[in-house]
């Protein structure tokens, strides 16, 4: 009794610090989106449902969402893919310094986001580094529309989440016991069937866990499809941002806004369901 | 030449400068139980891994069952590993755990089936198959880990310390259980340990390492009785070393003179000479105190420095004459206190006698 107390009170900063900062202004967001729009940047508290009316009937909203789905997707099954194998190569290297290659991970979180989404600026555009060595080389005449592409937005984001995704699968990696390994290999298997047998089935968790950090990171992106993205490329994040800054429809803004929230929630919650069970597979590998 | 399983001939293991074993030697007879038994970091596993080919010895040959495996790969030499920490599949039922071995030996699915539950029934733990690990306790984990290994009939079952992570009463129970289950199999076993009473009670050889290197190989008995050197004496049981020179030899006995002065008479092989110094070896148990002293052939005068009560027995640490000696006997009528002046003595048959090399005079 006396030690749940406790907790308590040491949860107590956190819990006042996510109600003030996070779960309050959710519920404000809530309450506007009931409000009636009259005229950019005026609003009334008439309380109407004519602003969820118009989100369920425009199709040219669930449009956005489709395409903010899908390269969510892609995004994330993309750094599953590209994150599987360096964290795989970290966990198996005999290299000592360990520590080392997963500070390397951690390094570009030092330069600001921002600044290094701008930087694919350089590499992709009209006269970035790939267009003007293929120009020189003799390989191609005019530039390659490289950026303001979906694909540049998709890389842009891979190159901000990959480190997530490492990170996690790396962490799942590394709670396998080797022994079980050598187990499988006396038994019979090759090494590529240990890895199926064992190792991809134990690291699961932790690639599941990466893919849905990475799709809700994508999901919610404002920034990359801002900075790398053509106008056809903005995300539902983007969207949001046009309906209340250039628009000032805060009323709109807001439902869309509580829209993403909710799906992205909801994708969460069914995930983590299911992934319920690999937890437990985790929890069992002591 | 068809009744030795496993032969190792000349093994070398490096690992960088470091020799986790040297030159090793070991011929393991079909069917017998063969422990290998000696201090933490000595070499123990590098050797079961290796005949695994988890690790490949930088010199030497291994042959299993009568076939050179050094250049076959792992997953197809047929040998059963079981690890210290169980190493079973968390994400696999116990039947998936047993199975997986047969699996990747191309078994009919039908004959898979009945061959897990023979071998449940074998480590008695019949009607757990769609059990995960984590629901069993470690005892049945580790039983679960053994059945796994046997049911491949592997050439060799390599046992690394399976008892070990076991609490004390469950290990003792676990021992007599694996002992009977590898005589029904008739399994060739190497077990490893650092436990010397499971080494002497379950072993049909016992091979003591130190440091890379083979001290002794012999039977139980030998191993406790005729320590081949200084590191087996210390290592097994209770030992007391008497330093000291001979004296005289004849009729298989010598007559000694210990660095304290005494005069001693010990068993001694044809090789001792007069005037060589040597180590004389007495195991604690062999140390009669008190009255059962009286009438020894090597009599002595001690001092009890300390004594611990055991109840039945009593293990007494006595000065005698600056030779520190420990007795481990039977209580019969007294028990000595600390500061007591008692008859100690011990039989020359008990007495082995050690080389300037440390090792047994032969
Ligand atoms: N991969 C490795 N790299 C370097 N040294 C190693 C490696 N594996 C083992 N060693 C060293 O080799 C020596 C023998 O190791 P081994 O595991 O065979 O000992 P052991 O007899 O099984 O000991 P324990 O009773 O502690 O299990 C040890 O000193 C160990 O430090
Ligand atoms: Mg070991």
């Amino acid at each position: 009794m006396q030690q749940t107390r406790f907790a308590w009170y040491l949860l107590a900063p956190a819990i006042i610090l996510l109600a003030v900062l996070l779960v309050l202004p959710i519920a404000i967001m809530a309450i506007y989106t009931f409000y009636e729009f009259v005229t950019a940047g005026v609003e009334k508290a008439n309380y109407t449902l004519a602003n969820w009316q118009e989100f369920f009937t425009d199709s040219y909203y669930h449009l956005f969402l489709w395409k903010t789905a899908r390269v969510a997707a892609i995004t994330a099954l993309a750094c599953a893919v590209m994150g599987y194998i360096p964290a795989y190569f970290i966990w198996m290297t005999s290299f000592r310094h360990k520590w080392l290659l997963l500070l390397l991970l951690i390094v570009p979180f030092w330069i600001s986001f921002t600044i290094r989404t701008f930087s694919w600026i350089h590499i992709l555009g009209e006269q970035g580094a790939i267009n003007v060595t293929l120009k020189t080389l003799g390989i191609i005449d005019s530039p390659i529309q490289m950026l303001y592409t979906e694909g540049a937005v998709i890389m842009g984001m891979i190159h901000f989440l990959l480190p997530y995704m490492i990170l996690n699968v790396y962490v799942s990696l590394e709670g396998i016991d080797r022994d079980l390994l050598s187990a499988a290999r006396t038994l019979g298997c090759t090494s590529a069937q240990a890895f199926r047998e064992v190792t991809l089935p134990l690291s699961l968790p932790g690639l599941c866990a990466g893919l849905l950090l990475c799709f809700v990171l994508a999901a919610g992106s404002y920034v990359t499809p801002q900075i790398l993205g053509g106008n056809r490329d903005a995300l539902f994040g983007n969207l949001v941002y046009d309906t209340i800054m250039e628009q000032l429809n805060w009323p709109m803004g807001s439902t869309l806004s509580i829209v993403l929230f909710v799906l992205l929630g909801i994708v969460s919650a069914i995930y983590s369901r299911y992934m319920g069970l690999s937890t437990i597979f985790k929890g069992l590998s002591r | 030449m068809t009744d030795i399983a496993v032969d190792l001939k000349g093994v070398t293991l490096t690992y960088g400068a470091f020799v986790a074993v040297k030159d090793v030697d070991l011929k393991i007879d079909k069917g017998s139980f063969v422990t290998l038994l000696g201090p933490s970091g000595c070499g123990k596993t590098t050797i079961l891994r290796s005949i695994a080919g988890l690790v490949t010895p930088t010199s030497g040959e291994i042959v299993v069952a009568g076939r050179l495996i050094n250049d076959v790969p792992i997953y197809k030499r047929n040998i059963g590993l079981v690890f210290q920490n169980y190493a079973l599949f968390p994400h696999k039922s116990v039947a998936d755990n047993i199975a997986f071995g047969l699996k990747y030996r191309d078994v009919p699915k039908a004959d898979i089936e009945r061959k897990v539950k023979r071998a449940l029934d074998m480590v008695r733990l019949p009607g757990v198959e769609k059990k995960l690990p984590s629901q069993l306790s470690g005892g049945q984990q580790q039983r679960i880990a053994l059945a796994r290994a046997i049911v491949i009939e592997p050439d060799v079952l390599l046992l690394d310390e399976p008892l070990s992570a076991l609490d004390a009463h469950l290990r003792e129970e676990m021992r007599t259980e694996l002992k009977i289950i590898q005589r029904e199999v008739g399994i060739t076993t190497i077990f490893v340990t650092h436990d010397q009473e499971e080494a002497l009670a379950m072993s049909d050889r016992i091979v003591v390492m130190n440091h890379g290197l083979i001290e002794q190989n012999g039977t139980p008995e030998d191993v406790y009785r005729m320590p081949a050197t200084k590191f087996v004496a210390s290592f097994l049981g209770q030992s007391n070393l008497m330093a000291g020179t001979i004296a005289a030899t004849g009729n298989g006995s010598a007559r000694i003179t210990l660095d304290n002065g005494a005069s001693i008479e010990a068993k001694a092989p044809a090789s001792a000479k007069a005037g060589s110094k040597v180590t004389v070896i007495l195991r604690a148990q062999r140390l009669e105190v008190g009255k059962k002293a009286a009438n020894g052939a090597n009599k002595l005068k001690g001092k009890i420095a300390a004594t611990s009560y055991l109840g039945g027995t009593a293990i007494y640490a006595i000065d005698a004459e600056g030779l520190k000696l420990q007795a481990n006997t039977i209580i019969d009528d007294q028990v000595f206190r600390e500061g007591e002046t008692v008859d100690i003595a011990f039989a020359p048959s008990d007495c082995v006698l050690l080389g300037e090399d440390d090792r047994r005079l032969v």
